[in-house]
């Protein structure tokens, strides 16, 4: 991967340099405010909330409503907000991880590498199928799952999310495994190992970054799904998304804004750490998995 | 290379890719078959093959929802391909042009991507809150009433922007990492030739970007066609029926309705675009490949 | 009664459940989510934990029917059901029970005597089908109730009107004193429930609504009686403008806050007066049927329990069908949640004077069905769509929606 490109700006008030910085504070502007509103929101009474301007930082901090959203928002007589479901999630996030991408790397070396006869058909209806709307296919989705004895189990749960990761995952994988040096296969064909031994030996080793993206987008889908959750799991092992659905979406009384924004804050945590904290590897990845076709 | 019995070729590779031509075919394939099938049926709660020929696409097209609804999708479609991609381009190649804090910026327009759309449309609506949000700071400042969210000419741009919000980091990304891909030379080139930067970048990098867009568009298109969490999100579909949208027209004779039949027949024609577009365009721009 | 369930117990147990009397846990899925409807949700459980072996297993989903219906059906489909489950009695369970997915609970209701005790008839009428019963009403809710703010119209310097024409005729002063009319919810449910149950049933009268709703005459709704009732109609929408909100609960908190004069909802309103502490007659009024022809629509929730192949289940699922029923439950839960017991030998512990006024319509007979009951969810959704489309589209006339509205009956199956 090479560095940034352009020319290398002279002086650091040039018209150009304004517009660039001016532009990108702009959109910073439009980018953080809802983080911004969000988070103070979540640290207000209730009664400043109703007072005040939604952009003002607040007078009295308070940390009530992360408490209440984390341990004590009740949806139906279950009174222990969002923490009954984090290990839920947490369950059902890291097989179906685990499983999606080791299928998808898989479908995507062999759709570059070891092309046969159909084999491209196939690719065609795969991205067909990430235009599908999700909610045309869960009546064959549920046939599917009750026909493997599935339907209900946790595990059904991962197979979906295995299933409807695969036209992303796929893609990408395959156009970075496409973008490796073609000698690295012939040598290792010439050397006589098979599908599973290039795999292994080396495709792997050199495909750390799109492995990260990879994880980086399905954690985040995985993580925030709602509608494959209430539907395929069951309520001892709903995950988080549906207890945050139950608090902003039953309204006791008067709504909680700022119990619904610490709620939202507390859903988004992980997804939000990941990409925070794996940036330039997930730059680097898409850079090697989305660009060469 | 020789050829072995062709069945047999590449024997492990296939037994690898088994899984995902079961669920392409399975799934992919056969689920808008069996759709398709029983659009022409009178299913209700339960899919049951009970014939009643194009009965279910005549009172589609006749309901005023549905016409609403596309378009909707159309609207809310343009804008947030335009959008996305223009503000996606626009900002990669501004974060490309050497610039301090490039990793600040980049991670402050990425973290939207981290967030669901339920999430997306809860922070907007409050964001757009008539009383206490952006609107009401307006009307406080004398701008007039402003309220995006329960007016029905505007409710479908309120949308695009918590969709855009959310969506353009990623497509930013991708399109940050085609710029790190061009050569230097081309720009060496191009400054030789005295090329302004602007027009370098639409009429030489622009177009070696191709393969870029192509991946862009299918996450965008994607997208667009699904759209059905932030509208649930936002608005329920309204004020009143202004901006439901072609996913939820679905789900709502589905489910609500409890006529599976005309939820299938809506699901049949989301698709028909997609079908007719996407099928050829797929192998346009991914099934010419150097290996093989 | 604590024989029968006895009874029922050992027969679950004679059937080879090898530990029926440490208890099924009992998954029971609905959408009663806010404050009010929780705390009644509280008192059915309580009922399960504390009369029987068994245990409740919440699992409510927010966001209403429209949330809690895929799940249902896809869980039914899939071969994973729960043990019971919340839906509206009628047509709409109908092809579930057709394609046997559902348990027959007529034992239990012969056991229970449910068609004595059962009032008005039409409640357990809707869980029939054949002769044989599927579902255990719980409640009777009805749906054409206008809640009037007390502290409005003291701001307004007005008494309390008592019917809708009262109501119109006070708009002028409310207007002068900053308050929105008439308060309601952006969800389409809301706006087409002041149509289809109020304004239809007040203004059109009982006849002519029944003969639209129950035999389809499309033939009524082009009438004089129905163009009435939708130019009033279209008169309510301008009403309402400046409410900005979407649940229903949050409209009728600003009723309660005297921000608006007036709601149009179903008795399940009453439980959110009564959770903020208010009081019938003084901090808010009532008129059934909008005053103008007070008449109580007597739809309300019903269980449904799916077969699921065990006998112990089955046992338990029945012994909870009764239970729901049990003069104990039906006092404790519908005093929870403002709605009305299905037995006619009980005393609720909170009547008041709303209470009061709807059980005196039943006693009296002056009852109609709920909308659900009658319609299909089809015609109710393709309905919805239409009246939401006309209270947001001021461009839209009275004669406009009147004729798609007649199209949609003339069509309804």
């Amino acid at each position: 991967m090479s560095g940034p490109r352009g020319p290398r700006p002279r002086r650091v008030l040039s018209r150009g340099n304004v517009f660039v910085y001016g532009t990108l504070m702009l959109v910073s502007v439009y980018y953080l405010l809802p983080l911004w509103v969000m988070v103070m929101t979540s640290l207000k009474g209730l009664p400043e909330i109703r007072m005040g301007n939604i952009f003002a930082p607040p007078v009295e901090v308070t940390f009530q409503p992360w408490v209440k959203a984390w341990a004590e928002a009740c949806t139906g007589i279950n009174c222990d907000g969002l923490s009954r479901g984090f290990w839920n999630s947490v369950r059902i996030l890291i097989p179906s991880l685990v499983l999606s991408i080791a299928v998808a790397s898989v479908n995507g070396y062999a759709l570059s590498s070891w092309r046969f006869r159909g084999s491209e058909t196939f690719f065609v209806i795969l991205i067909v199928g990430a235009f599908i709307p999700y909610q045309v296919l869960l009546y064959p989705v549920v046939i599917l799952l009750r026909s493997l004895g599935l339907y209900g189990s946790i595990w059904g749960l991962v197979l979906v999310h295995t299933i409807f990761g695969m036209p992303i995952l796929t893609l990408l994988f395959r156009n970075y495994f496409a973008s490796l040096p073609e000698d690295l296969f012939k040598a290792a064909r010439v050397d006589g190992a098979g599908f599973w031994g290039i795999y292994l030996k080396i495709i792997l080793p050199v495909s750390l970054p799109i492995f990260a993206v990879a994880a980086i987008i399905q954690v985040t889908g995985i993580w925030n799904d709602f509608f494959f959750g209430v539907v395929f799991a069951r309520p001892e092992t709903y995950p988080m998304t549906v207890q945050l659905n139950n608090i902003v979406n039953s309204v006791q009384g008067v709504k909680e804004y700022n119990v619904n924004m610490a709620a939202t804050l507390l859903t988004g945590l992980l997804p939000l750490a990941v990409y925070f904290a794996s940036g330039k590897l997930f730059m680097r990845g898409i850079t090697a998995g989305a660009v060469k076709v | 290379m020789p050829r072995p019995v062709r069945l047999l070729r590449n024997l492990q590779a296939k037994l690898a890719m088994a899984p995902m031509i079961a669920v392409a075919l399975v799934l992919f394939l056969g689920g808008p078959i069996w759709t398709l099938l029983h659009s022409f049926t009178d299913s209700r709660l339960l899919p049951r093959l009970r014939w009643v020929g194009l009965d279910q696409y005549e009172r589609l097209w006749a309901s005023r929802k549905w016409l609403v609804s596309i378009e909707n999708l159309a609207l809310y479609g343009i804008c947030s391909l335009v959008g996305t991609l223009v503000l996606g381009f626009v900002l990669a190649a501004l974060l490309d042009r050497k610039i301090r804090f490039e990793n600040t910026f980049r991670t402050i327009l990425l973290y939207p991507v981290a967030l669901s759309f339920i999430v997306t449309g809860l922070i907007w609506q409050w964001l757009l809150n008539p009383e206490l949000g952006i609107p009401g700071v307006m009307r406080g400042l004398g701008w007039g009433a402003f309220d995006p969210l329960n007016d029905p000419s505007l409710v479908m741009y309120g949308l695009g922007v918590a969709g855009l919000w959310q969506g353009t980091g990623l497509i930013m990304c991708i399109m940050l990492a085609g710029l790190r891909g061009i050569d230097d030379n081309i720009w060496n080139a191009a400054r030789v030739d005295g090329v302004g930067v602007v027009k370098t970048y639409l009429s030489i990098i622009v177009p070696m970007m191709r393969p870029v867009f192509a991946t862009a568009l299918v996450l965008i298109t994607s997208g667009i066609v699904k759209l059905y969490d932030l509208v649930v999100a936002m608005t329920s579909g309204g004020p009143g029926i202004s901006s439901e949208v072609p996913a939820k027209y679905v789900m709502d004779a589905m489910f609500g309705g409890q006529n599976l039949g005309q939820g299938f027949a809506a699901a049949t024609m989301m698709l028909v675009p997609v079908v007719v577009i996407v099928v050829p365009w797929t192998y346009l721009a991914f099934g010419r490949r150097k290996r093989g | 009664m604590k024989t029968i369930l006895r009874a029922l117990l050992c027969g679950a147990m004679t059937m080879g459940a090898a530990h029926a009397q440490d208890g099924v846990k009992l998954e029971v899925m609905h959408w009663w989510t806010s404050g009010g409807e929780a705390a009644a949700v509280r008192k059915l459980a309580d009922g399960i934990n504390g009369r029987t072996a068994h245990s409740w297993v919440d699992s409510a989903i927010a966001g209403g029917v429209d949330i809690a219906r895929p799940v249902i059906i896809s869980r039914i489909i899939g071969g994973s059901p729960p043990t019971a489950f919340q839906f509206n009695p009628g047509r709409q369970a109908l092809e579930l029970i057709e394609a046997g997915l559902l348990l027959d609970l007529t034992d239990v209701a012969k056991a229970q005597r449910w068609a004595e005790i059962v009032n008005p008839p039409s409640l357990l009428e809707a869980c029939t089908v054949d002769g044989r019963v599927y579902c255990a009403p719980v409640n009777i809710h009805s749906w054409n109730w206008m809640w009037l703010s007390g502290p409005a119209y003291e701001a307004a310097g007005l008494a309390m009107p008592a019917d809708w024409t009262g109501f119109l005729n006070s708009v002028p002063a409310l207007r002068k004193a900053g308050i929105t009319p008439l308060a309601m919810g952006g969800q389409a449910w809301q706006q087409a429930g002041l149509f289809n149950s109020g304004i239809a049933i007040a203004i059109a009268g009982p006849e002519a609504w029944l003969s639209v709703m129950r035999d389809r005459n499309a033939d009524v709704v082009r009438g004089e009686d129905y163009g009435r009732a939708f130019q009033a109609y279209a008169e309510a929408r301008t009403l309402s403008d400046g409410t900005g909100v979407q649940d229903w609960n949050q409209a009728t908190r600003a009723v309660m806050t005297g921000r608006a004069a007036a709601q149009f909802m179903g008795d399940w309103a009453q439980a959110e007066f009564a959770l903020a502490g208010k009081t019938a007659g003084v901090d808010y009024g009532c008129l059934p049927g909008l005053g103008l022809r007070p008449y109580l629509q007597t739809g309300g929730d019903a269980f449904f329990f799916p077969k699921q192949g065990n006998p112990a289940v089955e046992a338990a699922q029945k012994e909870m069908a009764a239970l729901m029923l049990s003069p104990e439950v039906q006092v404790s839960f519908n005093s929870a949640k403002r709605s009305l017991p299905v037995r006619g030998d009980v005393d609720l512990t909170t009547v008041n004077e709303c209470t009061r006024q709807g059980l005196d319509l039943l006693a009296k007979g002056r009852t109609l069905p709920s909308t659900v009951q009658l319609i299909s969810a089809d015609t109710n959704t393709q309905l919805n769509d239409l009246l939401t489309e006309f209270w947001n589209t001021p461009s839209m006339t009275a004669g406009d929606v009147q004729e798609r509205y007649a199209r949609i009956i003339a069509d309804a199956r």
